[in-house]
């Protein structure tokens, strides 16, 4: 599986473009992108897309382990029908301090800030990002909205939940809402920054030969997620800034508000636009988990990525009709019943690119050459939860099935069906796929062929009994539930428990290949992208020469890369 | 990575995909500007709707003179930071100085303006989270406004609302400009350098095409706020 390419030199399947064979006296002698400048400061004042990513990564996996610790602690208070360890109000604190850090600081930054920034770049031939400083700056301040946000979730906490909704989170909630609200405000910038840079480095860094039509699917996946990042994200900032700025009217005695129905003010109209954002933003959390899968299902069939032109520009279309189905999530809120009518046909829509996107996946693995490493384990195991996932999201834009199933478990189940075992299953297949890449060593095969199975059966067991539990009623966000609904609450525990096993193995085989993996070598899949036609780990540059692209993304059949070389060895 | 030769950063081919990219991230960002304002746009719509007759009633108190002023100063000001473009890439640097120079104090006439006029809203007791809050007999009335609110059939807390969004909109677009300001002064003190050369005009073009949307966003809010009840002669005499 890690079998090393022919090439005894770094960057030698570059050399045969070069027009100036004395260039060839270059290589060798530029470190790699690790190796270029050592001790902290070399890492926080770097501009060096790579290394930021990697420092993404470092910030998201911190994040990732709060995140499921705050899960852990919602899971097992179900144990018991009244509660087993918290009181109520620590247990809207949790969920909500839940809510935030998963979505703003693990989702929504995790395959853009980690993959995107190391790996858009190298895909498409540049040697960076286009705005490095702003690159770097989006990392510290997403830190700084994190630093605002968790100390507003850590010291008193928040109890609305993490959609903010006024007037409760406004006028009746006295917990840490503004600095909160303002952590979010600040980590959207960070947002819109690595959008904005990702747009601008595809547009305009493309190396010679790399057209559109021969960008990787990654590449398009990403596209489409910044521009919802860069649409989305400004109206969710201006709904929480007026909403603070509500609040904080509230605290001179003379409240005045806009949200307010006491003062004339539409609470509605805060939630269309918290959704605008917010409903969109689930596809800035799945595209790029699909760009993934994408990449991932092709490598390891060995086969041309079937309807390379549908993936993509499905891509595209799930970014346009995801920001006109937002009220689908205010059906039971009051909204007019022809509004209702239109958003829940609108919703349906946004099902045909999804559903375009895993037919073409299926397609892709028929009679394919199908091996069984851990991110095709991940990336199957997406494919099964994200279509669950999909198809359950159906049930939920259907108007009539969405008023008896509105705010109950069967919501929870759906959306980590898709948030979860959709997004960090494909978070998980692009870490293993890209790990050799990112750090030149190869982690153990048995043992994460082994964690990805045991994740996706811990996902099946967490979320599959709450499908149960909603449509039997039981509302999302109680601490509390009738006894007979016991057994399957303690079978999502135990599948919780289940997950926690399989992420701690991960973590462990992970760790222990920095220092004792082996060495990878630039193409240890046998793949096709640019990223595998430089060493591994990359040097700081990406490319001794900038390379020239002569084929697209996944010539398997004819076994070449996007540079004209042989791809596998095997 | 970053190492530069002229204009040129390291990370680019040549200097026109340079360019090219500077100018495509600025107008991608401006698209994130239209769509934030654009929230409280629609949030101000909705409720200008529902509750026009009390909007008017206070839009009708504010100071047209000085929005009028201000939007002049605004409109030239975009023509001078034009000009600055022009002056930079003939290498003309006295004029790109001057020019933007100029920029910067019509933008701070702007904002010393607004600050002025939200004083004299202070003092008619237009502000309201605070405890004159319509106590003040305004513009030949004969009595508080919250009397005449009150004859009129007008809902404090609706004219609370049109007042919300008046200092969110103005306050939202008066740190716009004077961030923009500050970019015009940095722009300023390279150009006195003699290091904004003409190769670099570029940034003052991104920078320019900043000023000009933050100019347009106030031709949106002028009208938006100041016109949508009527004034009177009286008024406009200042």
């Amino acid at each position: 599986m890690s079998t090393e390419l022919g090439h005894t030199k770094s960057g030698a399947s570059l050399d045969h473009h070069d027009s100036h064979p004395q260039a060839d006296a270059d290589h060798g002698h530029h470190p790699s992108y690790l190796h270029d400048g050592y001790g902290w400061r070399s890492w926080l004042f770097t501009v060096d897309h790579k290394r930021i990513g990697i420092m993404y990564l470092v910030a998201i996996i911190g994040f990732f382990f709060v995140g499921g610790m705050l899960a852990g602690l919602v899971r097992f208070n179900l144990v018991s029908p009244t509660g087993a360890l918290l009181d109520n109000d620590q247990y809207n604190k949790v969920f909500t301090a839940h809510g935030v850090v998963m979505l703003f600081f693990v989702l929504i930054p995790a395959v853009p800030g980690v993959m995107g920034n190391f790996f858009v770049p190298i895909m498409i031939g540049a040697k960076d990002m286009a705005f490095p400083k702003l690159n770097i700056a989006s990392w510290y301040v997403w830190m700084l909205g994190a630093i605002f946000a968790v100390t507003a979730l850590m010291t008193g906490g928040i109890d609305t939940g993490w959609t903010l909704y006024p007037p409760y989170s406004s006028r009746s909630s006295h917990s840490n809402v503004v600095p909160g609200a303002m952590g979010v405000f600040i980590s959207g910038f960070s947002s819109i920054m690595t959008g904005l840079n990702i747009i601008v480095t595809v547009h305009r860094m493309r190396a010679p030969g790399m057209t559109w039509g021969r960008l990787p699917l990654f590449i398009w996946a990403q596209y489409a997620t910044s521009l919802i990042q860069l649409l989305g994200t400004p109206v969710l900032a201006i709904a929480l800034t007026l909403l603070m700025v509500e609040t904080a009217t509230g605290w001179t005695g003379n409240p005045v508000g806009i949200f307010d129905p006491a003062l004339g003010g539409d609470p509605l109209l805060f939630q269309h636009l918290f959704w605008f954002y917010s409903h969109p933003a689930v596809y800035i959390m799945i595209l790029p988990g699909m760009g993934v899968v994408s990449e991932i299902l092709t490598c390891f069939s060995r086969k041309n990525v079937f309807g390379y032109q549908a993936i993509a520009w499905s891509s595209v279309g799930i970014a346009v009709v995801g920001f006109i189905v937002w009220a689908h999530h205010m059906f039971v809120a009051g909204i007019s019943y022809y509004a209702a009518l239109l958003f829940s046909l609108l919703s349906m829509l946004v099902a045909v690119p999804s559903a375009i996107k895993v037919f073409n996946w299926t397609a892709t693995l028929y009679r394919g050459s199908i091996t069984f490493q851990a991110p095709m384990v991940f990336s199957l195991g997406f494919m099964v939860l994200f279509t669950i996932g999909g198809v359950t999201g159906l049930f939920l834009a259907t108007l009539g099935t969405d008023i008896h199933l509105h705010d109950t478990y069967f919501v929870v189940a759906h959306f980590h069906f898709v948030m979860v075992g959709g997004m960090v299953l494909a978070f998980m297949a692009a870490l293993h796929f890209w790990w050799p890449k990112m750090t030149g060593v190869m982690y153990s095969d048995f043992w994460s062929r082994l964690a990805a199975i045991v994740i996706c059966l811990g996902y099946f067991l967490t979320f599959m009994p709450q499908f149960y539990l909603g449509y039997h009623g039981m509302p999302r966000r109680y601490p509390n539930y009738p006894p007979e609904m016991r057994v399957f609450n303690v079978l999502s525990t135990a599948g919780y428990t289940v997950q926690l096993a399989g992420f701690l193995m991960t973590a462990t085989y992970l760790a222990l290949s920095i220092f004792f993996g082996k060495k990878a070598g630039p193409n240890p899949w046998g793949a096709t992208g640019l990223e595998w036609a430089i060493p591994s780990p990359p040097i700081t540059h990406n490319f001794e020469h900038t390379p020239k692209v002569v084929a697209g993304p996944y010539e398997y059949s004819l076994n070449l890369t996007q540079t004209g070389e042989k791809a596998d060895v095997r | 990575m970053s190492a530069r030769v002229g204009a040129l950063c390291g990370h680019f081919e040549d200097i026109e995909q340079q360019r090219g990219a500077e100018r495509l991230g600025m107008w991608m960002f401006l698209a994130t500007e239209i769509l934030f304002f654009g929230g409280v746009f629609l949030a101000y719509t909705v409720y200008r709707n529902w509750y026009s007759k009390d909007f008017a009633a206070i839009s009708s108190l504010l100071n047209v003179t000085i929005a009028g002023i201000n939007s002049v100063f605004l409109l030239v000001s975009s023509m001078t930071i034009t000009f600055a473009i022009r002056a930079c890439q003939l290498g003309n640097n006295s004029a790109q100085r001057k020019y933007l120079l100029a920029t910067a104090l019509l933008g701070s006439a702007f904002m010393g303006l607004k600050a002025y006029e939200y004083a004299t809203d202070y003092h008619e007791g237009l502000v309201p989270w605070s405890s004159n809050f319509g106590k003040e007999t305004l513009h030949g009335h004969e009595k508080p406004m919250l009397q005449v609110w009150e004859e009129e059939g007008v809902a404090p807390e609706r004219v609370k609302m049109f007042l919300f969004f008046y200092y969110c909109m103005t306050g939202i677009h008066g740190v716009h400009l004077i961030i923009g300001i500050a970019c015009v002064l940095y722009l300023y003190i390279r150009s006195v350098n003699k290091s904004l050369t003409a190769d670099k005009y570029v940034a003052i073009e991104v920078t320019s095409l900043y000023w000009h949307l933050v100019d347009a966003i106030w031709l949106f809010i002028m009208p938006l706020l100041y016109l949508a009840g009527p004034h009177t002669t009286h008024q406009l005499g200042l």
